[in-house]
């Protein structure tokens, strides 16, 4: 990725303007292409960080007894590595794609706020050094959970403090740079380009941007609330003074919900890309993907409570949370055939991204499967806090949200470098990632229906041969991913020359009127779309 | 046919059939249900699990079948559709069409499940950073509930029991086949009492009192464990429920009656140190070792130390306010006037001020105690 770097200076345009070099190259760009690059960066370095705090956890899993650790760091690394992984690799990537594709999908020179652009990134590396600062700190880290449920995160140290204060500013960042991407989807089309036009991945990303703007906030306010009670005497959550620790539960939710879509919508917009070039078959149902897109980010405002069916809400709401829940598996099926029907009488190739496209389809539905048996109220009863939860959520957001980055990695990297990459790795590195994620995560099912609580740091006998596989599968998955990092800097290095149109069915803005790698600066005369 | 589906209830996904063979234990499903609404939430997941996966079968082969023949390498030339109405209503139809299905056996368990009206019998449980205290309001029964695993089986020093971290000192007794209600509560942070056999999980909540139910099938012993994160053991506060026949829990009832009216210290007497001590050792090792320590090192910044403390070698007043109406400053710091008696926080004071490294050589009584109570 760095390589564009390079080509930019080939670039005849940017001579005369006396760019800095070196580090205050990045510190200072304003293009969105060097923007999406720090953010791609940023995101795989918190990716190896959140990873590593994953394996410390399944060392200390691998059998029972505690063996290498205290409860209280266990407890530490579950609440860093959810936040890490949330807050610093997978919604930072989004970002990152959406900075270096938006504007060459929509055929605009760059993103409507430039310098707003550069402010948002710059905010994660300091949200990043407080999140990752607070181990140092007296008492360690946050060890409340990533939810930080009231009353535990009133309890604890500092660190408590350093985390509300990166969420504030992870938020103010998710909220600049889903305002830059509305404004720039909205008033930056080329000519031609109508609404009904866009590649479905802008689609994506235009709903994913309104709901960060509405929930972004309610997070901050959630974690304000945190702060007063802890230092200004307020109580909110604190049933002492009067207030409702449950109250925490639904504020946060009804950010944690749509966070969840937040964190999949981008990733059916690569698919949605990436499926119909390999297929080399149009998009099945293009409109019907929008209506689905919205359809489901309207009703991620209506479910939050199914996360706490265990809290002894009311009947009706519990009845009421569970209908609306299962709704969501309408428009989700509607994606899963569309992609099926658009693969369906094509004429498939199988290259690394649309390897990890089919797999983001087959495990990611698996995802959606156990999260219809979670939305069923009685059974969620039964599997609420135990592994089969862990189980769900990663596979909608390591072979969801995480494959469908590795997708678009591989697929946009001639673009962005001007090389294809090695394939033979790149296959190598889907392989190893699909294989081990599976050993890693479906015995989580077995552990959570057998009743293994989530965030123990020990557990009881008949859970240790399930654990001991899980902890395999999450070395081999860990160590995989450095297979990711040699394939992309050997693209960035070299590599067989890209084509302009790399990829024989791709048919959107970058790929059609683009050579590769693009040009530091792309469409400053705007396309005309027919 | 259902006793085979039972045997086979695994997980998801066709390549997970290879497994059914070894499925007869519960190390794969849902443990073997003991009470009505477990039987219902367990036929419930069975149901909904395999309508999941004959559609993922169905799908996932049409997929398949389009991955292995509609392939450029086999010549296969791209079509060019792109929507097809009618096929898309269908496909929003019949999707609908299970789920109302699944809704209906759904809701009818919830209706169940939430119905706690006429119990048998009702029994208070308050949760603790991290022990269980059950109450048994008619008959005047209260006690706290443990983790029992030794210290040195949890750091690998000694091999493992069988029911390693699954058994307290003290479990919750119930009668069979009565409807036993269950009011929640807890006094620190939230905590959840959860035991699968009964398909029950329900959060303690500081401030609020929830209820649940439940109805033993057959006497027996069953597990569960503290379902959600309430610091750092976490992982070390089980739950253990024995379930005996009615005149078994007669038995056990008077014999716990018995057992409190032997151990009665009696309040208005005048206690030499070593008494007080000897009595604040047990206190402390049951309600305060866990978080300021056996040796009173505590684990700062949130459980300070009390060896040298500023509170525990100063004034009394001050160590016994705290200890009485826990922590202005700290909420991890419990109010135990609630909860221990006069005897309980007189001795565990003298203990601290005389034990853990301090020598104070005061005595509290349990009069002073008495006479701070409003």
């Amino acid at each position: 990725m760095e390589a564009t770097h390079a080509h930019g200076q080939d670039h005849a345009h940017d001579h005369g303007h006396g760019h800095p070099t070196g580090l205050m190259r990045w510190v200072t760009t304003t293009n969105h292409k060097d923007i999406g690059t720090l953010y791609l960066w940023f995101s795989f370095i918190m990716l190896l960080s959140g990873g590593t705090l994953a394996l410390l956890i399944r060392a200390e899993l691998f059998e029972p007894g505690m063996q290498i650790m205290r409860p209280e760091f266990f407890n530490q690394l579950t609440t860093m590595h959810g936040l890490i992984m949330v807050f610093g690799a997978i919604m930072p990537a989004f970002v990152g794609f959406a900075n270096w594709q938006v504007p060459m999908m929509i055929g605009a020179p760059d993103m409507a706020f430039p310098r707003m652009n550069n402010w948002s990134f710059w905010l994660l590396p300091v949200a990043a050094s407080l999140l990752i600062g607070s181990f140092f700190v007296p008492g360690g880290a946050s060890a409340g959970g990533w939810t930080m449920y009231a009353p535990l995160f009133l309890q604890g140290g500092i660190s408590n403090d350093m985390t509300i204060f990166a969420v504030h500013i992870l938020g103010i960042s998710s909220i600049m740079g889903a305002i830059n991407i509305v404004t720039t989807i909205l008033n930056l089309r080329a000519p031609g380009m109508t609404l009904m036009k866009m590649p479905l991945f802008v689609w994506t990303w235009l709903i994913t941007a309104y709901l960060l703007i509405a929930v972004m906030p309610v997070l901050a306010g959630a974690v304000t609330m945190l702060l007063t009670d802890r230092h200004f005497g307020t109580s909110f959550f604190n049933a002492a003074g009067g207030g409702d620790p449950v109250m925490f539960q639904h504020i946060f939710w009804f950010f944690g919900h749509p966070e969840v879509y937040i964190m999949i919508l981008p990733a059916f917009g690569i698919i949605s890309q990436i499926i119909p070039t390999f297929s080399r078959k149009p998009l099945f149902g293009y409109a019907s993907m929008v209506y689905a897109t919205s359809s489901i980010a309207i009703l991620s405002f209506m479910v939050w409570a199914h996360h706490m069916f265990t809290v002894g809400l009311p009947t009706a709401a519990q009845l009421f949370f569970m209908y609306a829940t299962m709704l969501i598996a309408i428009p989700t099926g509607v994606k899963v055939f569309n992609w099926i029907a658009t693969m369906w009488k094509g004429s498939m190739t199988f290259e690394t991204p649309m390897l990890f496209a089919i797999a983001f389809v087959c495990l990611f539905t698996i995802g959606g499967f156990s999260g219809l048996v979670l939305a069923i109220t009685p059974v969620d009863i039964q599997l609420q806090d135990t592994y089969y939860v862990v189980a769900h959520f990663h596979y909608v957001l390591v072979s969801g949200a995480l494959f469908s980055i590795f997708a678009g990695v591989y697929f946009w990297l001639p673009k962005w470098t001007g090389h294809m990459y090695d394939e033979k790795l790149g296959k190598l590195h889907f392989w190893l990632s699909t294989i081990f994620f599976n050993v890693l995560f479906f015995p989580m099912h077995f552990l959570g229906l057998a009743g293994m609580p989530r965030r123990i740091p020990d557990y009881a006998l008949q859970f240790a041969d399930w654990n001991k596989v899980a902890s395999i599968g999450a070395f081999g998955f860990g160590l995989s991913q450095l297979i990711l990092l040699v394939v992309v800097l050997k693209c960035i290095k070299g590599g067989v020359k890209a084509e302009g149109r790399a990829w024989e069915g791709a048919d959107s803005l970058e790929w059609t009127h683009l050579p590769s790698p693009a040009p530091y600066h792309t469409f400053e005369t705007p396309p005309t779309v027919n | 046919m259902l006793r085979k589906m039972r045997s086979l209830g695994l997980g998801w996904g066709a390549f997970l059939m290879s497994m059914a063979a070894r499925a007869q234990e519960s190390k794969y499903n849902l443990p073997t249900p003991e009470s009505t609404v477990a039987h219902q939430i367990y036929d419930l997941h069975i149901l909904i699990m395999w309508v999941c996966v004959a559609i993922f079968v169905v799908v996932f082969g049409v997929m398949f079948y389009s991955i292995l023949k509609h392939r450029k390498s086999l010549g296969h030339k791209a079509a060019h559709f792109h929507e097809n109405t009618q096929i898309e209503i269908i496909w929003t139809v019949i999707p609908f069409a299970i789920l109302i299905a699944m809704a209906i056996p759904a809701s009818k368990t919830i209706l169940n499940m939430r119905d706690a009206s006429n119990p048998d019998m009702t029994v208070k449980v308050v949760a603790y950073q991290w022990k269980w205290e059950y109450e048994y309001p008619a008959e005047g029964i209260k006690f706290l509930s443990n983790l029992a695993t030794p210290r040195d089986q949890i750091e690998g020093t000694a091999p493992k029991g069988d029911h390693y971290l699954l058994e307290v000192d003290n479990p919750l007794v119930v009668p069979v086949g009565k409807k036993v209600r269950l009011l929640l509560t807890a006094n620190d942070v939230i905590h959840s009492w959860a035991v699968q056999a009964f398909g029950i999980k329900q959060d303690a909540i500081p401030g609020f009192i929830k209820d649940t139910w439940f109805k033993a099938d057959k006497p027996g012993t069953y597990r569960g464990q503290c379902s959600e994160l309430c610091g750092k053991d976490h992982g070390f506060m089980p739950i253990v429920v024995e379930v005996k026949t009615q005149e078994d829990y007669d038995k056990w009832v008077a014999a716990q009656k018995a057992k409190n009216a032997a151990v009665t210290m009696d309040p208005n007497k005048t206690y030499s140190l070593a008494e007080m001590k000897a009595h604040g050792e047990k206190v402390y090792a049951t309600n305060c070792a866990a978080c300021h320590q056996p040796t009173g090192a505590g684990m700062p910044p949130v459980f300070p130390a009390l060896t040298g403390s500023a509170v525990v070698t100063g004034p009394k007043a001050g160590h016994i306010d705290i200890v009485m109406n826990g922590g202005k400053k700290n909420p991890a710091m419990v109010a135990w006037a609630k909860t221990l008696s006069d005897v309980d926080i007189a001795a565990v004071i003298t203990y601290e001020r005389n034990a853990l490294g301090n020598a104070t050589g005061e005595v509290i009584q349990p009069a002073e105690i008495k006479a701070l109570r409003k």
